[in-house]
């Protein structure tokens, strides 16, 4: 089974580099402030290379790849 | 739940603040409430009272009892009484009259999760406490206090926050998960609660849910209203009937803030018509803003406030609030409506924690709230009234 994939980032740990957006622009722009502002859509498996690469980028490890089920509150 | 029925306070609306009207020794405590006997299922009791927490988020106090215990491992209780909510004293009253239901709390949650171990986190030295603490027999509560002074700050209170601090780290607040229930401090799951939440349960431990029923809040009203400061209310009726039972309001406000600086503002109209409620109240901090004072001034201030309060770890709310602050500033800007929407939606839901939450709505509140206001300075480059400082902004004001 596959389940859906989202991105997300480490707000803590990111430091505005802006890669990711650069990579992904799919799923990610950038704010203001060249902070990622990222779009929750489930990455479809055509574009699952294309998030993988940009997680793999990133340069403080901030983005990740995880299921797109909401979190326990 | 004890076959020698204790005395139950009831004192018009007070049950917390229902004690001596003044630091009560031991026995004092006692012969108001009685002793807490030994409770079985603590969270199921909480569940059945439907309490919820009074530190802000309003989560339900049951579910984190029951996640820590579920944790296993030898857990540590927090009782969290940071109270960085500038106008906010009800924490502080808690201490001073009702310590030792806070000390209660502790000690039958404590014994419900495991713990051994109590930490109080305050910001400010707390005699009546530390008197109270000194009284308590460590065998009877089968755990250790130890009282806790960090440093001041807004978002100290927030719960990853405080537990660096309790560290020695600096108060800045973790990404979660992992949550204090699974992981932290030391690493062992922690039952974080605040200091009003606590007395509750020590209610509801004594005289269980049927007595509590949807039982009372702690509030702080500030600005415009008849009484000034801490008050014990119903939860029940309207934010109008709160208020009345409160002694009412002074003047007939421009608005009224509910939760603090993380609530959002309501108009007069709108408080006969809002169900009071712990997910309203927040922390329980009420202001009605005179409608003498300027409103966008006073906002502004606020803002500028949140942004300087900001832990500076997360790009949206270290570069957001500041502009956020500007964009909500007449005096910077003149119309910064647009601007202000704009950049809210950019720095809502973009931090580790929700001190950019709050800012959002807190502004966004006031646009539509204040919306005549801000059309008059859009238009008119002014509303003719100065900001009289009816908001206050903690020490270091800005």
């Amino acid at each position: 089974m596959t389940e859906p994939l989202t991105l997300r980032v480490d707000p803590i740990a990111c430091d505005g580099h802006g890669l990711c957006a650069e990579l992904f622009p799919e799923r990610v722009t950038l704010d203001d402030w060249g902070y990622p502002v990222i779009d929750a859509k489930p990455v479809p498996p055509s574009l699952e290379s294309h998030a993988r690469r940009a997680v793999a980028e990133c340069p403080t490890c901030a983005l990740r790849l995880v299921a797109a089920t909401p979190a326990p509150s | 739940m004890t076959s020698t029925a204790p005395v139950r306070p009831v004192h018009g609306d007070a049950r917390i603040l229902a004690g001596v009207g003044r630091p009560p020794t031991r026995a004092e405590h006692l012969r108001v409430f009685g002793p807490l006997e030994h409770v079985d299922d603590l969270a199921a009791l909480l569940a059945a009272a439907r309490l919820r927490g009074r530190g802000g988020a309003a989560f339900p106090a049951a579910t984190k009892v029951s996640a820590v215990a579920r944790a296993g491992g030898r857990p540590i209780v927090v009782a969290n009484a940071v109270e960085g909510e500038p106008a906010s004293k009800k924490d502080r009253s808690v201490l001073r009259v009702a310590p030792h239901l806070i000390l209660d709390g502790a000690a039958a949650a404590a014994r419900a999760v495991g713990a051994r171990e109590i930490l109080v986190a305050t910001t400010r030295a707390a005699p009546e406490l530390a008197a109270a603490i000194r009284e308590r027999v460590p065998r009877e509560d089968g755990a250790r206090f130890d009282l806790r002074v960090v440093p001041p700050g807004f978002v100290v209170g927030e719960e990853t926050a405080l537990l660096r601090a309790l560290a020695g780290g600096p108060a800045k607040p973790t990404l979660k998960p992992p949550y204090p229930a699974e992981r932290g401090l030391r690493g062992r799951p922690t039952l974080v609660q605040n200091v009003e939440t606590l007395a509750h349960v020590a209610l509801i431990g004594r005289f269980g849910p049927e007595w509590y029923g949807r039982g009372t809040t702690l509030v702080t009203l500030a600005g415009a209203v008849a009484r000034p400061g801490v008050h014990e209310v119903p939860l029940d009726g309207t934010l109008a009937d709160l208020l009345a039972r409160c002694g009412g309001l002074a003047a007939e406000p421009a608005g009224i803030l509910v939760g603090g600086y993380f609530g959002r503002w309501v108009s007069p109209d709108a408080a006969t018509s809002l169900a009071v409620a712990p997910e309203l109240l927040a922390a329980g901090t009420i202001i009605a803003l005179p409608a003498s004072t300027c409103a966008a001034a006073e906002c502004a201030r606020v803002l500028r406030y949140l942004a300087g309060e900001s832990a500076g770890q997360c790009g949206p709310c270290t570069h957001g609030l500041p502009a956020l602050a500007d964009a909500a500033d007449p005096a910077q800007r003149g119309d910064g409506r647009s601007e202000v929407a704009r950049i809210a939606g950019l720095v809502a839901h973009r931090g580790a924690c929700r001190h950019p939450d709050g800012a959002a709505t807190f502004v966004r509140s006031a646009l539509e709230v204040f919306a005549d206001e801000y059309e008059r300075h859009a238009q008119h480059r002014g509303c003719g009234r100065r900001d009289e400082r009816v908001l206050p902004v903690g020490g270091a004001a800005r």
